[in-house]
């Protein structure tokens, strides 16, 4: 193949001027840079600007960052999204990996596929109609899992929803949602492992626990790593659940619950887009962070 | 999906093994399936029948149609207008990100030009942070040129789909050897007709996986529009679901009049809302379940 590519090039440069194929490339980049310009690039700067300004458009250092790090909504919310966030990601992490070890271990064709299937349709019902669907299982006079509610002692739908019951049922919200496609990437990942591996390992006496626990797991750790930065990043956003709850709460779940929310409330309630835009780029180089170090350390992804 | 034997697998042996992994895939296919499967008894019952009855004894036609009645009639037919907003958004954000991101992902993996590293390595950094992350400070970056309401303002922003050019990426720097477009040069093709001649005609099943992506995400996308339009016209249905909970006495006492909503046909909005998303799946469930995506990266 190289060889062919080394006899074509002379070729191509001998019938054309130089700069025809890049000029070609640059065609085909232009409108994709010009979203990149206008949708990741440009509302960052922007944001950047406002966040270090005031609302005349002077220097203000950093005094938007101290006033929303000292506004009394930001620690609770900052909190909120920690203990959410930790809930989620144990439970995520864990389940996730034993659920696509175990449904990599089924060998019946049609029953691993369906499993993957009911497991992945949940994505189906992202954002707001998952958090709908929710509100009705946490209702205990409508939910088909009433019963267990109120085995729990939850007999109303305000009982159930109580600030200390958040962060475990936003949790509970994200892992039905998002947990079936990270599953089927675990099980895409482990599909990759070579057979003979296995074969050896059993051969040499492994059962199938310390396949799981001395193979599979190990092959596993650079998906579960990638599954546990974005999900961290992606957690630091919540913003649909709490929002939609408060709604449908009457205000007992308050509308500045997560980080999100707060930027949102100091941009819409308060017309403070500088006060929002710190919160915002806050949340942003946390992200930005989280998947840079990823890009660079993580070496799953191919940049050539 | 690997070929491998299924005898060669690591398959968990013993019935002590067998019982628990048989306990916990029930326990979790019951957790995924039982939201879904209620969710769609409760749109065939009355608002009695779904705090009344089995909760999974199918309601009758006469109740469905009665919820479909009332789910339509809300507000003068929002719901309709809703429908069709999500459509226009979703579709036109498609439409766009396909001829930015294929002719884009093409250039990246086959083509050679200045800041090329640069572009790809860029578009890894922001397709792997939240879509949410710069919903605000779009917001801002568009209200201060005045577009905010307008249904570019959900359009543009959604077609920005780094994933779907990564995905273009690696899909042409794997699947398309280098020798077939260099016979295609020397055969006189120029660097458009080498593009559109040979490369788009072996890109259908990317076209299809991006196109897959990109509507699933912008259909679902909440806080976007949320932020971007101020009034219920422009809605998509996601978030006209907000308006319908908000008069849904069960949930809102306050909202007990001429217009409430009652469960099952919130129950039904919350069906429609994602049905297209839902079709778009179990069409595409067999690459989906067979962990295609994990291929889009290197092992």
């Amino acid at each position: 193949m190289t060889a062919v590519r080394q006899l074509a090039r002379p070729v191509a440069l001998v019938r054309r001027r130089p700069g025809t194929r890049s000029a070609t490339s640059y065609a085909f980049i232009s409108l994709y840079t010009a979203l990149t310009v206008a949708f990741g690039i440009l509302p960052a700067l922007y944001a950047l600007y406002l966040a270090f300004t005031d609302a005349n458009g002077g220097f203000a250092g950093l005094a938007n960052f101290t006033k929303v790090v000292e506004d009394f909504r930001f620690l609770p919310a900052a909190g909120h999204v920690a203990s959410f966030l930790a809930i989620w990601l144990i439970a995520l992490v864990l389940l996730v990996t034993v659920l696509a070890v175990v449904v990599h271990a089924v060998r019946l064709r049609w029953l691993s596929s369906s499993l993957r299937l009911i497991f992945y349709l949940p994505g189906a019902l992202a954002g707001a109609s998952s958090v709908l669907l929710w509100l009705f299982l946490l209702d205990p006079t409508a939910s088909p899992v009433g019963g267990l509610l109120r085995l729990l002692g939850l007999a109303s739908f305000i009982e159930v929803i109580v600030p200390a019951h958040l962060p475990p049922i936003f949790a509970i919200i994200a892992f039905w949602t998002g947990a079936g496609g990270w599953i089927v990437i675990m099980y895409g990942a482990l599909n990759n492992i070579s057979a003979e591996v296995i074969e050896a390992a059993r051969i040499d006496g492994a059962g199938p626990m310390q396949i799981a626990w001395r193979i599979q797991l190990p092959m596993l750790r650079k998906w579960i790593s990638y599954m546990g930065i974005m999900s961290l990043a992606a957690g630091t956003q919540l913003f649909v659940e709490p929002q939609l709850l408060s709604q449908a709460s009457n205000a007992v779940v308050p509308n500045d619950y997560s980080l999100n929310q707060l930027a949102y409330q100091y941009a819409f309630q308060q017309n403070d887009f500088n006060g929002a835009a710190a919160i915002s780029l806050l949340l942003l180089v946390i992200a930005l962070a989280l998947s840079a170090v990823f890009v660079w350390r993580g070496g799953l992804f191919e940049t050539d | 999906m690997t070929t491998a034997p299924s005898g060669r697998r690591p398959g968990v042996s013993g019935w002590s093994g067998r019982a628990i992994a048989g306990v916990v895939l029930t326990i979790f296919v019951l957790f995924f399936l039982i939201p879904i499967v209620w969710l769609l008894l409760a749109t065939t019952k009355s608002a009695r029948g779904l705090v009344v009855d089995d909760p999974f004894e199918p309601g009758g036609f006469g109740d469905l149609a009665a919820n479909w009645h009332q789910l339509f009639a809300f507000q003068d037919g929002a719901v309709t207008a809703w429908v069709a907003n999500s459509a226009l958004y979703a579709v036109g954000a498609l439409v766009i990100t396909l001829i930015a991101s294929i002719p884009a992902g093409y250039a990246v993996a086959l083509t050679r030009f200045r800041f090329r590293r640069t572009l790809l390595v860029l578009t890894l950094v922001v397709m792997l942070i939240p879509n949410t992350a710069l919903v605000l400070p779009i917001f801002l970056e568009l209200n201060s040129v005045g577009l905010i309401g307008s249904p570019l303002s959900v359009i543009l922003p959604m077609s920005f789909f780094p994933f779907g050019v990564y995905l273009t990426y690696i899909y042409f720097s794997t699947s398309i050897p280098r020798d077939l477009l260099a016979a295609a040069r020397i055969d006189g093709c120029t660097e458009l007709q080498v593009f559109t001649r040979v490369a788009l005609p072996l890109a259908a099943p990317i076209v299809a996986l991006v196109a897959f992506f990109s509507f699933v995400q912008s259909w679902n996308n909440f806080f976007l529009p949320f932020v971007m339009l101020p009034s219920s016209d422009g809605y998509p249905v996601q978030v006209g679901l907000t308006s319908l909970l908000a008069s849904t006495p069960a949930f809102n006492p306050s909202s007990a009049g001429m217009q409430s909503v009652q469960l099952p046909t919130l129950a039904l909005a919350t069906v429609i809302s994602v049905l297209p998303v839902l079709i778009v799946f179990l069409f595409a469930q067999r690459f989906l379940v067979a962990g295609l995506t994990a291929g889009g990266t290197k092992e």
